[in-house]
């Protein structure tokens, strides 16, 4: 965090082949004889941002619940930052610290201030020290714009302002990935922005980011990489001009129909 | 769209200014007009209920207060009761209380001793009343309740310090419905929390345990478990060895207590969303992290009600060790009218007994209102 990468080096960061942040190769998942996610293979550079879209129900959600094992996945190989996703806690707690994930329904604890909401893992996780765990997580509250609500509880905010500070709290981890779950899905209109603006200053810090979400303006401003699915597949993947303007398949040409017609 | 939802709501009209409400809607005279009188039909049932309630207030006053006698005189050590028969049905004797009051508190506990049950009484008192302000509600309670609980055992049993030796025996009253019901809940309460969480292990043989004693304890009446523990127990122990009865009557009550309670807490474990599991997960948060600090502190809020309902119910339970010879307060109540002189005032004493116990329940319930209150105020907006 803090130094500025420029566009450049961003660039040349995802074009020369520098350790992946995530590889999926082969990955399945079945919920009962629901086949969720099938034969899912992805690779996502350091510093890359990628954007997932999809109709409902098409496994995005489940696909980077399983980054972080939220979700376990039954075939196939999940690497994150070089490790691999086993049954071993000690990996799957290293990689947890280095992940941050926001979701669609915000998870703020309810019963601790937001000051208290952010710095409860640094405290018990990165073993930090109470005072500097809130100078972070005060600096983290600026950059999101709501540092006069520290005090506050959970249920005295807004939609987008617990969005932002659910952004805040994975961000005092100082993750090197962050996942969002759909973030302004569960949003009114005029909360979108703010919280879309949040992410987009989080990217041009050079940010790691999967993003499952239907703004599709937001891809066109941020993303590196679009990669539509549908029924567990990914089904194609590319940049967001390219993507949006040209689909190869009718899959994608009739969710681009939908969502258009939608908005 | 955007421009729609930013222009403010009628624009241009000017915002009428906000009215208090008419003087007609409320205060208690509107109050009284809409709650009471209605209707004719509300004003009758009204006059009726106000009608029987200060005739019942006026016949209670009389007999417990305006005719009620409350001393007898004596002949030698003989209590004369007649006075008190003659005005049976019309006040209160309450002179029988007076008599027996040491009886009833402290039971068979040797009479020139009965400072120490009733400084033992206060000191429960005083770490409930510690124990229930939240600015304590740290590692300083444990230290708190080791050092009263043994300062409590040693006054009860004596033996040391010059005080003499009283077995248990012979102890009785209200210290043995404080010792069974302050140790029973306050062992079954984290036995309870295990429980609960055990029960929604991924474990199978640790799910099964916690299933298997909750099902099993819960459908077994109180009562047999404490006659298990008073007459089947003792069979299963090598000759010569006693286990106390009382913590025989302790180990069943508690074991009781902590199924009842740990079907509670899990009431409180299911309600919780998913989301708040799986961000202390993707936090990085470990097993019983996120146990201790996100799950267990919201859940155990969420069932303050029922588990203070749990609380009170066993609070009340312990008078069944009356049917192993156990001498509580109940049982010390009814043991105080065997005497001749006193049989026949059942009612004074058992409404003196009930008032203790009511005492205590209602300090529970009071104090568990005002915390659901304080521990929800991040529920209010």
């Amino acid at each position: 965090m803090g130094e500025t990468v420029t566009e450049a080096h961003l660039a040349s960061a995802v074009k020369t082949n520098a350790k992946p942040a995530i590889v999926l190769e082969g990955v399945n998942k079945w919920f009962g004889s629901l086949h969720v996610l099938r034969d899912i293979n992805l690779t996502v550079a350091q510093g890359e941002r990628v954007v997932v879209c999809g109709p409902s129900g098409s496994g995005k959600s489940t696909m980077i619940r399983c980054i972080n094992r939220l979700e376990q996945h039954q075939e196939g190989r999940i690497v994150v930052n070089g490790t691999e996703l086993t049954d071993d806690l000690r990996a799957l707690d290293a990689i947890r610290r280095e992940v941050g994930m926001v979701f669609q329904s915000f998870n703020l604890f309810p019963h601790l201030t937001i000051l208290e909401n952010c710095t409860l893992a640094p405290i018990w996780v990165r073993r930090m020290p109470k005072r500097e765990a809130e100078e972070l997580a005060m600096e983290y509250l600026t950059r999101v714009r709501i540092p006069e609500q520290a005090k506050k509880y959970p249920g005295q905010l807004s939609g987008g302002q617990q969005q932002r500070v659910a952004i805040a709290r994975a961000l005092c981890m100082r993750p090197k990935i962050m996942l969002f779950d759909e973030p302004t899905s569960a949003l009114d209109p005029e909360m979108i922005k703010e919280v879309l603006d949040t992410m987009v200053m989080l990217a041009a810090d050079g940010m790691t980011m999967i993003c499952v979400t239907h703004e599709m303006g937001f891809a066109r401003q941020v993303a590196d990489r679009v990669v539509f699915m549908d029924r567990g597949e990914i089904v194609e993947s590319g940049e967001p001009e390219a993507l949006f303007s040209n689909p190869q398949t009718d899959r994608l040409k009739l969710f681009l129909s939908q969502i258009l017609r939608g908005h | 769209m955007s421009d729609l939802t930013l222009t403010s709501p009628a624009s241009g009209v000017p915002e009428a200014a906000p009215r208090t409400a008419p003087m007609r809607a409320v205060g208690p005279i509107a109050w009284m007009r809409q709650n009471l009188f209605g209707s004719w039909w509300s004003t009758a049932v009204t006059l009726v209920l106000a009608y029987l309630i200060v005739r019942w207030t006026i016949g209670f006053v009389e007999w417990a207060f305006a005719n009620a006698i409350w001393s007898v005189p004596y002949q030698g050590n003989q209590p004369q009761t007649q006075i008190c028969r003659d005005m049976k049905g019309v006040g209160a004797c309450w002179a029988v209380v007076a008599e027996k009051h040491r009886f009833i508190l402290f039971g068979t506990y040797p009479f020139e001793e009965h400072w120490r049950p009733a400084l033992v009484c206060l000191l429960f008192v005083g770490l409930y009343v510690f124990s229930a302000i939240r600015r304590f509600w740290n590692w300083i309670l444990v230290p708190v309740w080791v050092v009263t609980l043994t300062v409590i055992g040693i006054l009860m049993w004596g033996g040391v310090f010059g005080l003499p030796y009283v077995p248990q025996e012979r102890w009785g009253g209200l210290p043995i419905t404080l010792i069974l019901s302050t140790f029973g809940l306050a062992l079954a309460f984290p036995l309870a929390i295990l429980v609960a969480l055990g029960r929604r292990s991924r474990m199978p043989a640790i799910k099964m345990l916690c299933v298997l004693y909750v099902e099993l304890i819960r459908g077994v009446p109180l009562i047999s478990l404490l006659f298990m523990a008073s007459v089947m127990f003792p069979l299963f122990l090598p000759e010569g060895m006693n286990i106390d009865k009382l913590l025989r009557a302790q180990v069943a009550i508690t074991l009781f207590a902590g199924a009842y309670l740990a079907e509670v807490v899990r009431a409180g474990l299911q309600a919780l969303p998913r989301g708040q599991y799986e961000a202390a997960e993707a936090l990085g948060l470990s097993y019983w992290q996120k146990t201790g600090l996100i799950i267990l502190p919201q859940a155990l809020r969420l069932v303050i009600p029922p588990l203070v309902n749990t609380f009170i119910g066993f609070f009340k339970d312990t008078s069944l060790v009356l049917i192993i010879g156990i001498f509580d307060l109940l049982t010390a109540g009814k043991t105080a009218i065997v005497e001749p002189a006193w049989q026949g005032f059942g009612v004074e004493v058992y409404v003196t007994v009930g008032a203790i116990y009511l005492v205590f329940c209602f300090a529970m319930s009071k104090y568990s209102q005002d915390l659901e209150r304080e521990l929800n105020r991040h529920r209010r907006r």
